[in-house]
């Protein structure tokens, strides 16, 4: 009895120090802690506050009630949500999109990153990389504005050179049938450029010896391309469809939204223009919070797989 | 055999080459397009519907739009929300990203945590913005400051850069009787000034570029910042510059391209100087990272 009791007090002896070791290890990174505080604030009000915010879903917002006031409502909105054609039309049109994006954009910087790591000529190469960045560095608001005056009925480059040529004028931005290629090319035009960054770093750890190794063996440049060139960045190109998926349902709010106007809304609106609208412009908060959170809860399980698939190929994972 | 293949290889690099030299044209030409149009005469496009270069050179449209006090004030706001968001962006980015970079730190673990959640998850607009519109921010300035003072993906590889310093800087400093404050701003940022420079880079294009918060905070079209007045002026086609001035406004084609080089040139003019760093500034966090 004598001696639990010992051992007891003994490690209680031990906690207290330990409490005591790390309070002296606080004391001592006093600086460094009060250093971290201005970003702790921002991360807790601008988004874990928000984060309650999200419980708007399960009740009726009323502004003049505020966010305590308003009465809960449990799943109405949820119900609401899946009856609403609205909903389905959403979902359609963003996984549209999302596919386009894959099939189309993410295929474009791992080509364009392969020509460049064949062009010999350094100076050419590194002209044609600084060009091709700077779209990257433009907002949307100017690419979409590129867009219209390239694209307009009238006047527009594009409509007089079909003209020109005796073609029909086609109404590229007001048309339905044209607002998903539209979407895609913009994205390509803007940032094929720079997601070649990673690739052409993966290239440059390319080891010359399976190069020469390659010649040795009669390969000519695309045999050298296809057996070597490709292969070194399998695990770059697979890790990051990877992610890409788990951000599958992001088709980027601005560029859309000022894509949009009233011919192609049927085919254009998605869930992140679709929030702004209903939420903001028309004042139901509670309905498009519940948008925002499916879109939310859909994408976080889409990191959370894609990161699970990414560790299982054998890549490190985001997190 | 040899003879084939080097032939076969030449046609391979004439491709690649004619190949590469159209996709880069495809991404700047229409830039150039652009400036070119915004110095044609009045005539000029009034006269032709198809015009790939314009043969005579005018300011009508720069001396138009700048006559306007709205086009300059607007750009007056996108400067300073540019100058002073970068700023507070960087500082707040460092002094958060310094401290999590000392691993003996205790409770960095959960501070990660917390912050790689924000990437994963987040509340969407409608809550954020009623959090700003609780903190009274609508309509002031900081609201498109503050809700982005800190990027999270920028302060992790800003982190894992200063991580990849050398251990014994801070001892040593240390020794010589600097604080921790001391060793951030006297041996640990100088030492990471191509870094900060990309950062502040990516920062500033993104207040230069703000548009989703200024629609969604700023209601008072007076304080809106350039991109703002660009959709109103070149895709909306609305009289965004109200006829301030005397003269008869030149031809929209002509409004609308000066407009866009009016707002893209000066964020596009840092680029040459920061380019050499920032894809090495890029690599060093996401490689290692």
């Amino acid at each position: 009895m004598h001696f639990v009791e010992d051992k007891l007090s003994v490690s209680r002896a031990e906690l207290v120090s330990g409490r005591t070791r790390i309070r002296l290890r606080i004391y001592k990174d006093r600086w460094l802690y009060l250093m971290l505080l201005p970003g702790l604030l921002y991360f807790l009000i601008f988004k874990y506050v928000p984060m309650w915010g999200l419980l708007l879903a399960f009740k009726d917002y009323q502004p003049f009630l505020g966010f305590f006031g308003s009465k809960w409502v449990g799943l109405k909105h949820f119900q609401r949500l899946f009856h609403d054609p609205v909903f389905w039309m959403l979902l359609k049109n963003t996984l549209i999109l999302a596919g386009y994006n894959i099939l189309f954009f993410f295929p474009a910087p791992i080509a364009l990153a392969l020509l460049l790591n064949e062009a010999r000529n350094e100076k050419f190469k590194r002209f044609v990389q600084t060009v091709i960045y700077v779209p990257h560095f433009v907002s949307w608001v100017v690419v979409v504005g590129i867009a219209y005056t390239f694209f307009t009925v009238d006047g527009g480059l594009v409509n007089e050179a079909i003209a020109a040529f005796g073609g029909q004028k086609i109404n590229f931005l007001v048309s339905a049938d044209w607002f998903r290629t539209m979407i895609t090319s913009e994205v390509i035009w803007k940032e094929t450029g720079w997601g070649t960054i990673i690739f052409l770093a993966a290239l440059a750890g390319v080891d010359p010896q399976l190069y020469e190794a390659a010649r040795m063996d009669g390969a000519g440049r695309l045999r050298q391309l296809w057996h070597v060139t490709l292969p070194a960045i399998r695990s770059t190109i697979v890790i990051l469809f990877i992610l890409r998926l788990g951000t599958f349902l992001d088709t980027g709010f601005e560029q859309i939204f000022l894509m949009l106007n009233a011919m192609n809304r049927e085919v254009g609106e998605v869930f992140d223009t679709y929030v702004y609208t209903a939420g903001i412009t028309q004042g139901q908060f509670s309905f498009s919070t519940t948008v925002g959170l499916f879109k939310s809860l859909v994408g976080f399980l889409l990191i959370i797989g894609s990161n699970r698939l990414a560790k299982k190929f054998g890549e490190e994972g985001v997190y | 055999m040899k003879m084939e293949q080097s032939w076969k290889d030449q046609l391979f690099e004439a491709i690649n080459y004619t190949g590469l030299s159209l996709v880069a044209a495809v991404m700047f030409l229409p830039f150039i397009y652009i400036v070119l149009i915004s110095f044609a005469t009045e005539q000029e496009v009034l006269a032709k519907s198809f015009m790939l270069v314009p043969t005579a050179f005018s300011l009508t449209g720069y001396k138009y739009i700048f006559s306007t006090p709205v086009l300059l004030h607007s750009l007056g706001v996108t400067i300073g929300i540019t100058v002073i968001g970068t700023l507070v962006n960087l500082l707040l980015t460092v002094l958060m990203a310094y401290p999590l970079a000392r691993k003996d730190l205790y409770g960095h673990r959960i501070v990660m945590l917390l912050i790689v959640f924000t990437m994963v998850f987040n509340a969407g607009i409608v809550p954020t913005f009623l959090i700003v519109k609780g903190l009274h921010l609508t309509n002031s300035y900081w609201s498109l400051i503050l809700p982005t003072a800190i990027s999270a993906f920028n302060l992790i590889i800003i982190r894992n850069f200063f991580m990849s310093l050398p251990d014994g800087l801070e001892e040593s400093a240390k020794m010589d009787g600097c604080n921790d404050v001391g060793v951030l701003f006297r041996i640990v940022l100088p030492l990471s000034m191509p870094a900060i420079a990309t950062f502040g880079l990516f920062y500033a294009v993104g207040h230069w570029n703000t548009f989703l918060s200024a629609i969604l905070y700023m209601n008072d079209s007076s304080k809106w910042p350039i991109q703002v007045l660009l959709r109103q002026i070149v895709i909306l086609s609305e009289k965004g510059l109200a006829d301030m001035s005397e003269a008869p406004p030149p031809p929209s084609k002509i409004i609308n391209m000066a407009v866009i080089v009016v707002s893209t040139l000066p964020i596009l003019s840092v680029y040459p100087f920061l380019q050499k760093h920032f894809a090495k500034g890029v690599l060093v966090g996401s490689v290692k990272g």
